[in-house]
């Protein structure tokens, strides 16, 4: 494979990884709450869509039309049921609790699948091997430019959303100040629950393109969690938009792992989010003041 | 005219010396056990003495220094890792499992210092992270052969008998230590620290608790708690496979006994292994539906009952059988002030 | 009936019992001012007024109407509207989100967002930037305009004159006399006792979490307040036993 192939690839498996980052981290931005089941529940998203192409043999990308709107009502019973409660009891429950709900979904999803691994690709005609021939022996895979196109799209939707719709103002708000919120009149549990449904949608969406681009089994949610994680933390918290620099920097270090060694693959993506975890905690300490006061005089 | 005090602070009660008593006698027993005991219930109890172990270093990160840990199989593994590796050098088993609890605790000082900084869920996914690149690099020794494994050959050198014995007394003195490193660390400055710092950091920071020195040392310990651990599991079974030592279901056990036995409680940790050691004894067999009951137990612990049994029965009946607290006597409370408790007790 | 009912109000803040069986009343178009040292529970009756925390006994009506267990949005939909201690603007949002986002209580009236500019005129050119870069008559200008969007029958102001320079507290108040003269009820607390005084029709002085003093602002003398203020008039009492 070509070198621009594999920076190519790398960049659009970006794409996926944003999809996947972008529910935990608004999850974590507007309810201060790691959703641990948050790869589980993409895999959960994926099955339903399974089914529906399996069974009922629907386009899934026509399935969505069904499954969103039930992950977005899994987000509410989610929230309601679970999270809101937990998080009475401090900051560290939550953690437990959607813990204990991994686990219980992967088993589950288990014992009503099996282990026997999956894909949706055989859904979609070739969509999953058509690639684009960018001459010069360089290809990128037709499904890659989509992933990426719909996280464009979905960052962009989302990031439009925040910005100029009332609910929008609302979460940002409760995101920032969740008490004082309620003095301006805004329900901060209808606000909570609206948040994890949007993020369990962004959640199916990534499922959908999860199932597309490779097989996934009942406990392909740990790595999913995983690398949303690290495409988040990698970018930095706080922008949707940083969350596809992640993403993207998390891709390239993959594949480019990947092209070095065949175990680089997960080990290059691991290497450089600790990386970038140790790097924030220096820069953003002493060194970057450091070197604001030498250069500008601040 | 001097009168008494109004208040007194008492370290031992009544019933925690008794219980102190108890416990003792336990252990001189225990420790008799190969001697009256059959094969298969030491077989049983080393495995139990495993757990607690298992809980008691969970505990010690989440329950007193609130850092939540999904990746303490990182350091269960290493455990069995560097016990085989010791092992393939040379070293005599026993001595490379102790031997590789201490290099884990050495391994264990770098990882600290990326992922201390981290609060939180980031903690507890941080520390998923480090299992998995640990597992990755473990799996690029050759001698590890991917996910066939390895077994402890050296151990061959022992009859069964003797194996069985020795892995027993090991792993019963290794929980003793734990429990009794936990027990005086509690008691002493580190154990107020540590639980200030988990109850709120930056107030702890604050009147000068020392938070990182504090929070690295509870995580050492905990680390070479874990590898131990591994160690002595690796001696039970025998054989290492990353895959398995490696596993999040390590976590989903420690977090279950952790939680159904009582959280940031001494006695919490080893009233949560007997119950899970009791369940996997019944249930073990039932495949995937028995980790759905860990999973689901857990969580419904987290809702409704946060504070595990042993923190449900500590509050409601204000027994305290061992003596990590303090307690507060308070003579002639007025009556007028509504709550009739004598005592207010700290943990 | 009045405005705002409050009858053997207790509020716990924490272990601490903050807020003691305080009662009192407010009428339609009056302005009561509380005041009253650090820690005296001003700010947690306030609060408790608005929602923010939960009286353990007692009870609270709006114009007759219990909402002593209402969560806090709904209070703002019936009309209660609290410009917290020390502003909480959401530092992240502009001037005129944080305007825009008072609408979610869904109350109709007079109060909109240009109406908020004209009020506040020092806040026309910094419409669109971000709360935390204003200064603080502009935030305390602001955090009163938040409120107001909610088109409030009874308004809390809680310390607006903290933290401001001279200046600033004289242009908040402009505007305070000006809500006033306008017909608004208003319950605030304040620390500076000549503002007070000036701009209230009664007063009411809390201690240890109870009032101690109440009366018109006109006949209440500088003594009896400063006496209520620091308890000496308990000390007294004291002494004569």
């Amino acid at each position: 494979m070509s070198f621009i192939t594999a920076l190519l690839e790398g960049v659009l498996l970006g794409g996926y990884y944003a999809m996947i980052a972008c529910g935990l981290s608004f999850m974590f931005g507007v309810m201060r709450i790691i959703n641990l089941a948050h790869g589980s529940l993409a895999v959960v998203a994926a099955f339903g869509l399974w089914i529906i192409a399996d069974r009922f043999e629907y386009d899934p990308f026509l399935a969505l039309i069904v499954v969103l709107p039930v992950m977005a009502g899994l987000g509410w019973l989610l929230q309601r049921g679970i999270l809101e409660r937990s998080a009475r009891s401090g900051e560290l429950i939550p953690i437990l609790s959607t813990f204990g709900l991994a686990i219980v979904i992967e088993n589950v999803l288990f014992e009503c699948f099996g282990a026997d691994i999956r894909s949706l690709a055989p859904y979609v005609g070739s969509l999953a091997y058509d690639s684009f021939d960018l001459g010069g022996g360089s290809y990128i895979g037709e499904l890659a430019v989509l992933t990426f196109a719909a996280a464009i799209l979905l960052l962009g939707g989302l990031q439009l959303f925040l910005t100029y719709t009332p609910l929008g103002r609302q979460i940002r708000a409760t995101a920032e100040d969740p008490d004082t919120v309620e003095l301006v009149g805004v329900n901060s549990r209808f606000v909570n629950a609206v948040a994890a449904s949007i993020a369990l949608v962004t959640v199916g969406l990534a499922g959908l393109f999860l199932a597309l681009r490779t097989n996934f089994d009942p406990y392909s949610g740990s790595l999913q969690l995983i690398f949303g994680f690290e495409a988040g933390v990698i970018g930095g918290t706080g922008s949707l938009w940083g969350t596809l620099a992640g993403g993207i920097i998390l891709g390239l270090a993959q594949t480019l792992g990947a092209h070095i060694h065949p175990q680089g693959f997960l080990l290059a993506g691991h290497g450089v989010f600790l990386l970038v975890l140790v790097g924030r905690l220096y820069i953003s300490r002493h060194a970057f003041r450091g070197f604001l006061k030498a250069r500008f005089g601040w | 005219m001097t009168a008494d005090p109004p208040i007194s602070i008492q370290r031992w009660t009544n019933l925690s010396i008794g219980v102190a008593i108890v416990v003792a006698v336990l252990f001189v027993l225990l420790a008799a056990g190969p001697a009256f005991l059959s094969e298969n219930i030491l077989d049983r109890l080393t495995v139990l003495f495993i757990y607690v172990c298992l809980a008691v270093m969970w505990n010690a990160l989440a329950g007193y220094g609130g850092m939540i840990s999904a990746g303490q199989q990182a350091f269960f593994g290493l455990g069995g890792y560097l016990a085989i590796r010791l092992s393939e050098w040379g070293v005599e088993p026993y001595l490379a499992l102790v031997l590789a609890a201490l290099l884990a605790g050495v391994f264990s000082l770098p990882i600290s210092a990326i992922v201390l900084r981290l609060r939180g869920g980031e903690f507890a996914i941080g520390m998923w992270v480090i299992a998995e690149v640990v597992r990755l690099l473990v799996n690029l020794d050759p001698i590890i052969q991917g996910d066939t494994g390895r077994s402890l050959i050296a151990l061959a050198s022992f009859d069964a008998a003797q194996r069985r014995d020795i892995t027993y007394w090991m792993t019963l003195a290794s929980m003793s230590i734990m429990l009794a490193v936990i027990f005086v660390m509690l008691r002493s400055r580190l154990g107020s620290s540590i639980q200030a710092i988990r109850d709120n950091e930056e107030a702890a920071a604050s009147v000068g608790v020392r938070v990182s020195v504090t929070k690295r040392i509870i995580f050492v310990t905990a680390a070479i708690g874990c590898a131990l651990a591994g160690g002595l599991w690796l001696a039970t079974f025998t054989t290492f496979q990353p895959r398995s030592f490696f596993g999040i279901q390590w976590s989903a056990y420690m977090i279950f006994m952790v939680l159904v036995g009582g959280i940031g409680r001494f006695e919490g940790p080893i009233l949560g292994a007997v119950i899970f050691f009791l369940i996997e004894l019944w249930f073990g067999t039932a495949g995937v539906w028995y980790l759905i009951v860990l999973g689901l137990t857990a969580l419904l612990f987290s809702l409704f009952l946060p504070g595990g049994i042993w923190g449900y029965v500590e509050d409601r009946f204000h027994v305290l059988l061992l003596p990590v607290g303090y307690r507060v006597r308070m003579r002639g409370l007025a009556a007028s002030n509504g709550d009739s408790r004598q005592s207010v007790s700290a943990n | 009936m009045s405005l705002l009912s409050i009858s053997a109000l207790d509020i716990r803040h924490g272990l601490l019992q903050a807020v003691r069986e305080v009662s009192f009343q407010v009428e339609q178009g009056e302005t009561v001012a509380l005041i009253g040292a650090n820690g005296a529970g001003k700010t947690t009756l306030l609060r408790g007024i608005a929602g923010s925390h939960r009286p353990s006994n007692g009870q609270i009506r709006l114009d007759g109407t219990d909402i002593t267990r209402m969560p806090t949005y709904q209070r703002v939909a019936m009309g209660i509207a609290l410009v917290p201690e020390g502003r909480r603007l959401f530092a992240a949002m502009t001037v005129e989100e944080n305007l825009q986002i008072a609408r979610a209580s869904g109350r109709k009236g007079e109060w909109t967002v240009d109406r908020v500019m004209e009020t506040f005129p020092m806040l026309k050119p910094r419409r669109n930037a971000r709360c935390g870069t204003l200064s603080g008559g502009e935030q305390q200008a602001t955090a009163i305009g938040r409120a107001l969007m909610t088109n409030p029958r009874l308004l809390l102001l809680d310390e607006v004159s903290l933290g401001l320079s001279p200046l600033a507290v004289n242009l908040v108040y402009k505007s305070v006399e000006a809500l006033i003269a306008s017909g608004a009820t208003i319950l605030l607390v304040e620390q500076d006792l000549n503002r007070a005084l000036k701009v209230a029709n009664r007063v009411m002085c809390m201690l240890e979490g109870k009032i101690v003093v109440e009366g018109n602002a006109g006949t209440l003398t500088r003594e009896q307040i400063t006496d209520a203020y620091f308890g000496h008039q308990k000390r007294g009492q004291a002494e004569q036993t």
